[in-house]
């Protein structure tokens, strides 16, 4: 499918999704109350057909967070970009889609592990690589400091 | 009671039993734990745990410029070392919307079928010791040593290359490098029969694979289980065909569908692999254009301009990402590594379950796992 059916598509589902600028995929901003709901719909629409989740990833933007979901479709090989801003800084929270796609649960426990942001209705949220005892915070956030096994340049 | 009794009283009411296979079990070949619960013989539930090799590679990225990176991909999965380098090369020239010279196209596509086959070598001996077979590690060792000896003559490594550079390659190949291949080839070509007699039609190797593990397609999308044990599944995911890269493009091959998606389809993939990467090797091998360019001209410092920059590419495991946020200066601003091991690991418990303890070994070897890639 052409970006631009595409597009049609996602704005008949959705009026108020944002088109971001991106020059390989459609990339759209989700607000965090319909995330879950649409990305359900994403994947079920018999024109659509999202089946595939093959990255989901946090980003730090200093005054809020983003989670960015890849999602294709193998029926129809088309892509899309999702993206969802969290409210601050404290205690970030965005609804988990490891019931949508079940690779989801692992790769939210990863950045909910390095970046600290809590995925609600999360099947089983804890730490994936560092220790449960690890407090120091959280390490792919921008202001982590760690003096002596981070040098600065 | 006597305390020898206890026990056995206990066991019989709670027949749930906890054991540890790992960090330092042979058949991981790496730091992986699985927490197994067992009722007699068969696994109840599974769950790994990772970490044990978490170097924080994507936080070292962010103060590393795009030249620096590349030496850390390297240490990912040590087995596709050259995949990996193309990845993150292939996101920073989309970026700066560099075109590389063709001849480096294929230079780049013959390195990454080299490294799959040996990468599927060593997955052969190591699968075929861990059931019992270690006649196989030799085998699979002394002809992957062929292809490190083109590597090293090449690069001066055997495993650790960070030879693909963002916009070509270090430094230009050996003179020999042609021929080496088309030897390699003639004789892997011979060699590769004698592996399916010894392993592939072997009766206990069959019967010890064979119907074990069961991936369903739906399962195998739904987890994200790329590369050949994907494939097994009937997922058609190789990012060679479905977003071509490199030299891709210009050679015929077909991608290894198999339907059935258990331990033995697995293993079949990745034999026929080896295979069409034969073929494929032999295509560009032909059509690679002559000359001495090895790289386009790149200006001194990198620096990506501001966006958001996503590229595919089908490692020996499986699917690879590499997703570069930039904000204009020469260190990403975040750089995110999807890699193929990850997702394939946690699909070990479903796979496991309901089976015997002694077939974990099998199941586990079936989805080829590189423990620091899973951890990065």
């Amino acid at each position: 499918m052409e970006q631009e059916q595409l597009k049609e598509k996602i704005i008949a589902l959705l009026p108020e999704a944002e088109f971001n600028v991106n020059k390989q995929y459609l990339d759209i901003n989700v607000p965090s109350d319909k995330m879950h709901a649409f990305v359900k719909l994403l994947k079920e629409s018999d024109d659509l057909k999202l089946d595939y989740l093959f990255c989901l990833s946090g980003v730090d933007w200093k005054t809020h967070f983003t989670i960015v979901y890849h999602l294709t479709s193998t029926f129809f090989g088309h892509s899309l970009v999702l993206k969802v801003k969290t409210t601050g800084r404290e205690n970030p929270e965005v609804a988990s889609v490891a019931d949508i796609y079940a690779t989801a649960e692992f790769h939210e426990r990863e950045v909910y592990d390095l970046m600290g942001i809590k995925f609600s209705d999360h099947p089983d949220l804890r730490r994936l690589f560092l220790d449960e005892t690890f407090i120091e915070g959280f390490p792919l956030r921008k202001d982590y400091k760690d003096e002596i096994n981070i040098i600065e340049r | 009671m006597s305390e020898e009794k206890k026990v056995i009283v206990e066991l019989n009411e709670n027949p749930e039993y906890i054991i540890n296979m790992g960090p330092q079990h042979p058949s991981t070949h790496g730091v992986l734990r699985f927490e197994v619960s067992l009722q007699g013989e068969m696994v109840k539930h599974l769950i790994p745990h990772c970490g044990y090799v978490h170097r924080g590679i994507e936080k070292m990225c962010e103060s590393l410029t795009y030249p620096q990176v590349i030496h850390l991909t390297d240490r990912l999965d040590y087995l596709s070392a050259h995949m990996n380098n193309e990845a993150v090369s292939l996101c920073v020239e989309n970026a700066l919307e560099i075109e590389v010279p063709e001849r480096v196209k294929y230079i780049r596509s013959i390195l990454s079928e080299l490294n799959r086959i040996a990468s599927h070598q060593l997955w052969w001996s190591a699968f075929g010791m861990d059931l019992g077979g270690l006649t196989c590690f030799f085998y699979g060792l002394r002809d992957r040593e062929k292809i490190l000896d083109i590597f090293e003559e090449s690069f001066g490594s055997r495993l650790l290359h960070s030879f693909i550079v963002p916009g070509g390659l270090m430094h230009d190949i050996h003179p020999n490098f042609k021929k080496g291949i088309t030897d390699f080839i003639k004789y892997f070509r011979k060699k590769l029969p004698e592996y399916n007699r010894f392993l592939t039609g072997n009766v206990i190797f069959q019967a010890r694979t064979k119907g074990l593990g069961i991936l369903s397609k739906e399962d195998a999308i739904n987890y994200g289980i790329t590369g050949p044990s994907g494939r097994a599944s009937g997922f058609s995911c190789d990012i060679r065909k479905v977003e071509p890269y490199s030299a891709y493009p210009y050679v015929d091959f077909k991608e290894i569908l198999y339907n059935e998606g258990d331990t033995f389809y697995r293993y079949v993939a990745r034999m026929d692999e080896m295979v069409e990467s034969m073929n494929i090797l032999e295509q560009l091998i032909d059509k690679m254009p002559d000359g001495n360019e090895y790289t386009s001209k790149m200006k001194p410092v990198i620096k990506l301009p501001e966006g958001e920059y996503y590229q595919r590419v089908e490692t020996a495991r499986g699917e690879l990402g590499v997703y570069i946020v930039s904000d204009g200066n020469k260190t990403p601003y975040r750089l995110k590594l999807r890699t193929p091991n990850f997702s394939n690991l946690f699909i070990m418990n479903k796979l496991a379950s309901g089976y015997k303890i002694a077939d974990l070994v099998a199941i586990s070897g079936s989805l080829d796992l590189v423990i620091p890639d899973i951890d990065r």
